[in-house]
């Protein structure tokens, strides 16, 4: 692939409104008989890749899922709390298709693709339809309809939700689809299994290598098509609300086997986070956005206050986000409500000195009762209670922001195809629909999208199209791949130097966090490409990776993805320097106007896709795809 | 409210079960615990003495989890005889080491059923759960076909019933806890869940009929009705799902159609 290769994103031609419906007619379809003949890989078992093996499955291919857990069940989209968006207008509150799409581009601080979003508003709603159809038990009110909350960046109720595990609930209907599939014959369940390569023939993704988990052998497996669906890569910063097992790996993988990396600076830091306790901590908690419908977020007018919350009178209270957003308050959207909690913090309002914000029901337990509260938050208020021992019922929470989702990914086009033919991308994985920033329960939203109704019918169309000879695992490209793995897996275990994977993971993330974070200037992220270079060469050299290759070695696993994130961080970094602007959660301290971020949409108008020069010593080329705003006015984004 | 500033360190001793593998024969061994916060939780206590552990050469302590905030179902093991530890309603990813003395020694060991292979020390096998789900655990209902959302209200009471049973998040402390290792609260819970919804009526019956059939094949023991995995359960799901299903089995097996047979089906 050269330097000048030029993205195209296939958009379909058209009034918005059709794009996706003509799309639809225009695809070539694979005749029923014929779609057993044909195999599909998926990679990742959470709500976009079960809800693609799913629906797959059921159209007749042969798909084999992979996952690294023990269970698909604990893919991580199962940790998601508050809700999932549709453009039901259920509450007749002045919601539709239109007021969706518009909402998540804005959100996305104009840096979506229109016509990706928009199709994305139109089946968010066929989304509920299936949800419910299997049984998963979203909230209800009195009369049996089904009840929605508000989410941040959007001035009506179309958040679905139950209670706070509204990820718990979407997957196990996704999931519970699968296994439906499962028993039928058509998905193949490949538990405790890693990818580790992508193998391309003749140009096209025709298969991937993985490692068992539990024995170590590294496993060959071919396909017509390839899906990724591997999630997010916020673990890049170590401490992060990312489940432990969450990496950039398999995406990192197929960007080195050439596919475009897309936007890897728009990460999203959410602003409601329980604080990090101590220097062991290992992991942060979320604490759903949904809290803030009845939360109210305030700090000390007084800089240096160590008062607890109690001793300080209603009139020395700062409710910032209700000041400075009157029209959204508590629910402004995550990226703005994450940077007026650092700058207050930063001049030294946090919650008794500390790095913290408070997050108070009291006004909504006077108004509503605390059974209302309990009812609508419980477990989250539980959850809160164990982690710190405080109780929110009596006390404001403390909380902070904390890096959450990422929404950049690799490059998809239209129809979720990277830039190697016969790799498509779902989920969180690509970089698709959030622009520079992600809007509170859009993400379940998007994963099951993408899942339900996209890939089964651009797969199809690309199979449709596309010359596919029958591979055997014993072709070259196989071998190649499968010793690659192998040789990286030896090289980590014969380092055997002095420092734990853990420690390296640690410092990574402390760079990345001071340096690529909520905040962001040249110098520092200057800084940080030469640090991560000699943490990278560090790594390679004085890693200590007990254990041995086959069997279970769940150290080496841990390097594996350690080692790719190092690689990342530095092209995170990249990304976030030559992006001479402010959007979304990318905010360049140099592009400001009062505390707000400043776009350049004369030079950066555009998604920026990294193509990998194969090595980590070689620096990455830079695409751009020109970002074209036909149907939402480009204009200064503002929640005032 | 206090910081941790003025909370003091614990020291521990763990008694720790070591297996290599489910072949090989397994052991107790002794680690300490030094200099513990007690904000920290449980795994990343053993995070830290993991870490000593690989720095002196050893194999550290294997053992399951994900996303450390109570929800996923990976981590569980037994401390102490008890199935995510000695705090109720609560996974031991969210189990935080306020609630140990200083000094304490604490037994460690793997949930233990023969349906719930030992892959090494304290990490288990549960995928007999996975099969038990795809035995029926699931409403067919094909991506495309399904009507308006709101096309079926449901009264409340049901819905928050079915969510309550759904709630299960299958990390097999009830097995554990079981002195039958039986997965009928696991496997109630999810015929429960599906029965209560006008959309799961149609698979009723079978659903119910499969999954406890399958729940025996994997060699899960049978249910004596004591409560004891109810009460280790960390979603605390009820033993009503228990009695539910045992009904809900009786039922299907009197009204279980026979499939029509004969005719032009053409």
């Amino acid at each position: 692939m050269s330097s000048n290769y030029k993205l195209d994103s296939k958009i379909p031609s058209g009034p918005i409104e059709s794009k996706w419906t003509n799309h639809k007619f225009n695809i070539k379809l694979v005749n029923p008989a014929n779609k057993r003949k044909y195999n599909v890989i998926v990679v990742g078992t959470g709500l976009a890749g079960a809800s693609a093996a799913a629906s797959l499955g059921e159209l007749g291919y042969q798909v084999k899922a992979f996952c690294t857990h023990e269970s698909p069940r604990r893919a991580h989209s199962v940790a998601a709390q508050g809700g999932i968006n549709a453009a039901k207008n259920y509450q007749n509150d002045g919601d539709s298709v239109q007021r969706l799409f518009y909402d998540t581009i804005k959100g996305g601080d104009f840096r979506a693709r229109e016509a990706n979003v928009h199709r994305l508003a139109e089946v968010s709603v066929n989304i509920i339809d299936q949800a419910v159809a299997q049984g998963v038990p979203l909230a209800r009110e009195y009369g049996g309809l089904l009840a929605n909350r508000s989410f941040g960046g959007a001035q009506v109720s179309r958040t679905f939700y139950a209670r706070g595990q509204t990820g718990q609930q979407l997957l196990l209907g996704a999931y519970s689809g699968m296994m439906r599939q499962v028993d039928s014959g058509n998905v193949q369940l490949m538990n405790l299994r890693e990818m580790l390569d992508l193998v391309v023939v003749d140009g096209k993704a025709r298969g991937i290598i993985a490692r068992n988990l539990l024995t170590g052998e590294i496993e060959s497996h071919e396909a017509d098509a390839v899906i990724l669906a591997s999630g997010g890569y916020s673990n890049v910063f170590y401490l992060s609300t990312n489940a432990m097992a969450c990496s950039v790996t398999a995406n990192w993988k197929a960007h080195k086997r050439g596919a475009f990396f897309a936007n890897p600076c728009y990460t999203q830091i959410h602003p409601t986070c329980i604080p990090v306790h101590g220097v062991n901590q290992s992991k942060l908690t979320l604490m759903s956005e949904s809290l803030r419908n009845d939360g109210r977020v305030w700090v000390s007018k007084i800089k240096g206050d160590k008062r607890p919350p109690a001793q300080i009178p209603e009139n020395e209270r700062d409710y910032y986000l209700e000041r400075i957003y009157p029209s959204f308050g508590n629910l402004a959207p995550r990226d703005v409500s994450s940077r007026q909690a650092k700058f207050l913090v930063d001049q030294g309002h946090g919650a008794m000195g500390e790095q913290a914000v408070y997050l108070d029901f009291e006004n909504s337990i006077k108004r509503l009762g605390e059974d209302k509260i309990a009812e609508r938050y419980g477990n989250l208020f539980q959850m809160y209670d164990k982690i710190t021992g405080e109780n929110p019922y009596k006390q404001p929470m403390r909380i902070y922001p904390a890096p959450h989702y990422t929404m950049g990914g690799l490059w998809v086009d239209y129809n979720l195809e990277s830039t190697v033919p016969g790799l498509f991308v779902a989920g969180e994985a690509n970089f698709s629909d959030h622009g520079a920033n992600r809007l509170g329960a859009s993400a379940l939203m998007q994963g099951l999208a993408d899942g339900y109704f996209v890939l089964p019918y651009t797969l199809g169309n690309y199979i449709a199209n596309t010359k596919l000879e029958k591979v055997q695992i014993t072709h070259d490209a196989f071998k190649e791949a499968a010793s690659t793995v192998t040789k990286n897996t030896e090289k980590l275990l014969s380092i055997k130097g002095s420092k734990t994977v853990e420690s390296f993971h640690k410092r990574l993330g402390l760079i990345m966090w001071n340096k690529c974070g909520m905040s962001r200037t040249r110098e520092g992220l200057t800084e940080a490409i030469s640090e991560i270079k000699k943490l990278r060469q560090e790594f390679h050299s004085e890693v200590l990776v007990p254990g041995a290759s086959n069997g279970i070695n769940l150290e080496l696993e841990k390097a594996n993805r350690v080692a790719d994130f190092i690689e990342l961080g530095e092209l995170m970094c990249r990304d976030a320097l030559v992006r001479e602007e402010s959007c979304g959660g990318h905010f360049r301290e140099e592009h400001q106007v009062d505390g707000e971020a400043k776009r350049d949409d004369e030079k950066f108008c555009h998604a920026a896709a990294w193509e990998w020069k194969g090595s980590a010593e070689k620096e990455q080329v830079r695409h751009q795809e020109e970002l074209k705003f036909e149907n939402v006015k480009l204009a200064t984004r503002s929640y005032k | 409210m206090s910081s941790a500033t003025d909370k003091k360190n614990i020291n521990l001793k763990l008694q720790v079960w070591r297996q290599k593998d489910g072949k090989s024969e397994g052991l107790f061994t002794t680690y300490d615990a030094q200099q513990v916060s007690p904000d920290d939780s449980f795994l990343e206590m053993l995070d830290g003495v993991n870490e000593k552990i690989i720095k002196n050469g050893g194999q550290p302590i294997a053992f399951d989890h994900d996303c450390r905030e109570g929800i996923c179902g990976s981590c569980g093991f037994m401390i102490d005889g008890n199935a995510h530890g000695p705090q109720k309603g609560t996974t031991v990813c969210q189990l935080h080491m306020r609630n140990f003395k200083d000094g304490q020694t604490i037994v460690l060991e793997p949930f233990r059923a023969k349906a719930f292979p030992i892959i090494k020390d304290l990490y288990v096998d549960r995928t007999a759960f996975d099969r038990i789900i795809e035995a029926g655990g699931y409403i067919s209902s094909n991506t495309g076909s399904a009507p308006d959302a709101n096309a079926v209200p449901i009264p409340k009471p049901d819905a928050d019933e079915a969510f309550l049973s759904a709630a299960c998040i299958g990390c097999g402390a009830c097995v554990a806890s079981c002195k039958n290792a039986s997965a009928a609260l696991f496997t109630s819970a999810k015929i429960t869940h599906l029965a209560l919804l006008p959309q799961g009526k149609v698979e009723r019956e079978q659903r119910a009929l499969d999954m406890v059939a399958q729940m025996d094949i994997e060699g899960f023991g049978a249910c004596t009705t004591t409560g004891a995995c109810s009460a280790a359960c960390p979603k605390e799901i009820s033993l009503i799902n228990i009695a539910k299903m045992n009904r809900e089995y009786l039922r299907a097996s009197i009204l279980k159609k026979q499939e029509a047979t004969g005719g032009d089906m053409a």
